[in-house]
């Protein structure tokens, strides 16, 4: 196990989003997290990449506790992720905003990059050469100098997953990468996550309402429904599940 | 730097180096030199506002601390004024990081209201409390290096442009570095920044002291050149003229907040025919650059040029 979610609770004053979840994540799987609206799988991301802390229980990662630890210092221990609302930096150019990522692997402080210093000069054509490959494996080197707020969707969420990549995390989560996709987008992404997974030995946390994408690339799914874990299992065994069915349709309306 | 921001940069330097040799007479220069240190001060607002997205409305809080601690620790305890200058700098940083570390909680408005006070309690202290209360003091040594007095305006020019070319390298080296695009990425979207790694809060310290340092430098300068300081200098009013040049600059830009300060600087003297009706123009200047060229002068001009070529 690479992750692992111990009785996780979380409150927003007196609405409970996560009620004692539990799980843990195979390393180099994809293990995706579904369940309706508001069932609290944002949040749970947001508790594993430290923006807030949970109220109860703990995650560790690597088997070290992570709870309590900023944003910055979880992205050093090798979690990165990508955002449901896209988070771009969206004045900076595409390969700029790749460049970002590498900040948590790079170490020249205010003076040495004021003064560009060897130290610097070395470490800024590294971060450039790095940031290139990524551009390129992300298929995205034809976009390099422009603006990312002048890219359509699609690439968009292609940029933050390169961005969470330049990072060189071990563990990635994404936050409803194929939200605004088409059809062909979306299975462009689904070989992309694939490729993650299986040439960057990448474990994958995916939160995501598209079905098809789920059922196609995850190796196992924790259903989520009003903060609680209602199913955990393969695919197959997923969409079976009677419990599963009825979160999504509604047992007694119908 | 990159090729054409060194080639901006040479033909600036140049421009520098043979500009007074066309000024007729001592006053020209002073005013150059005026703007010269508005452009030091204006540059570290640049950095902080328009590349990190942190509102400050006390610069001249810092602008003050700069010039008192300089020239009272050079008067009263005999300080090399060298050594002041930098005892100002680190005076400076320090107060900056004790308002920093509360007020960079804040966004946006409270953010500037939390700046604005702050400029407001240096200048209550400097005026309650500085020598001379609000009448200020006088006899402050001129700038002095390796024995050499800096005590023409001649001298005084050179010595103010080439330190500002050397901030603006330092600068423009940091806006194109790992350091300037944590900055920029914080302003577009500080969770994002986070989650790549960048400590959000303890960058915003550093952005603060950086630009308060280069406001300490600023009066530092200023006090060792008009040689009598008072608390006027250091009010509310010179927060917004600062915060007027790197809007009319354009916030944006480097090179933008040298051209808003000598904007602002030069405004006076061409106003002086309004005579008490200046403010109002400067009001109108203010806001008809925020309506009209909301991007800042130095912006456009690059936008029309890059459109020039293409239209070629």
């Amino acid at each position: 196990m690479i992750l692992q979610v111990n009785d996780i609770t979380k409150t927003f004053g007196g609405l409970v989003a996560l009620e004692e979840i539990s799980f843990g994540v195979h390393k180099g799987s994809i293990k995706a997290l579904i369940g309706p609206n508001g069932a609290g799988k944002t949040t749970l991301l947001n508790i594993i990449s430290g923006i807030y802390p949970p109220d109860k229980g703990a995650v560790s990662f690597n088997d070290r506790s992570i709870n309590g630890l900023s944003p910055s210092i979880i992205a050093g221990m090798g979690i990165s992720r990508t955002f449901q609302h896209v988070e771009l930096f969206a004045n900076m150019t595409v390969l700029e905003n790749i460049m970002v990522g590498r900040h948590v692997r790079t170490k020249a402080g205010l003076l040495s990059c004021g003064f560009r210093l060897p130290s610097a000069r070395s470490e800024e054509r590294a971060i450039r050469t790095f940031s290139e490959e990524i551009l390129h494996y992300i298929g995205l080197s034809h976009r390099r100098d422009e603006k990312a707020s002048s890219l359509p969707i699609g690439e968009e969420r292609i940029l933050e997953i390169g961005r969470a990549l330049a990072t060189e995390p071990t563990l990635l989560l994404l936050d409803e990468p194929a939200s605004g996709l088409n059809e062909v987008e979306t299975i462009e992404l689904s070989i992309l996550i694939k490729r993650l997974r299986d040439e960057k030995a990448l474990t994958i946390i995916l939160v995501e309402h598209d079905m098809r994408l789920v059922m196609d690339i995850s190796d196992e799914i924790v259903v989520l429904d009003f903060g609680k874990k209602i199913a955990e299992g393969a695919p197959a065994e997923i969409q079976n599940n009677k419990l599963v069915i009825d979160a999504y349709l509604g047992e007694d309306d119908l | 730097m990159q090729i054409t921001n060194r080639r901006i940069f040479l033909a600036f330097f140049t421009l520098v180096l043979v500009f007074p040799f066309f000024l007729e007479g001592s006053y020209a220069l002073s005013i150059a030199t005026f703007a010269g240190i508005n452009s030091l001060i204006a540059i570290g607002l640049c950095i902080l506002m328009g590349y990190a997205g942190q509102v400050s409305l006390g610069q001249a809080g810092f602008y003050g601390i700069g010039a008192y601690v300089s020239a009272i620790l050079s008067i009263n305890f005999g300080l090399p004024v060298v050594l002041s200058f930098f005892m100002a700098a680190a005076a400076s940083a320090i107060s900056a990081v004790v308002l920093a570390i509360p007020a960079l909680r804040l966004k946006g408005h409270y953010l500037a209201v939390a700046t604005l006070g702050f400029g407001e309690i240096i200048y209550v202290i400097i005026n309650e409390w500085g020598p001379g209360g609000p009448s200020g003091f006088g006899d402050i040594p001129k700038f002095n290096l390796f024995g050499y007095v800096f005590n023409t305006p001649l001298s005084y020019y050179f010595l103010i442009w080439i330190t500002l070319m050397l901030v603006m390298a330092f600068s423009i080296n940091l806006i194109n570095s790992r350091f300037g695009r944590a900055l920029r990425s914080m302003h577009d979207s500080e969770i994002a920044s986070n989650a790549m790694g960048v400590d959000v809060p303890t960058l915003k310290i550093k952005v603060f002291v950086l630009s308060a340092v280069y406001a300490a430098f600023g009066g530092a300068f200023y006090a060792h050149y008009v040689t009598f300081i008072s608390p006027s200098s250091f009010s509310l009013f010179q927060s917004v003229l600062v915060l007027m040049m790197v809007v009319v600059g354009g916030i944006t830009s480097l090179w933008g907040a040298i051209a808003g300060a000598i904007i602002i600087t030069l405004l006076p003297e061409i106003l002086r025919e309004f005579k008490e009706y200046d403010i109002l123009v400067y009001g109108l200047i203010l806001i008809s650059s925020l309506l009209f060229f909301n991007k800042g002068l130095v912006p456009i001009i690059i936008e029309r040029l890059k459109k020039g070529y293409k239209g070629t």
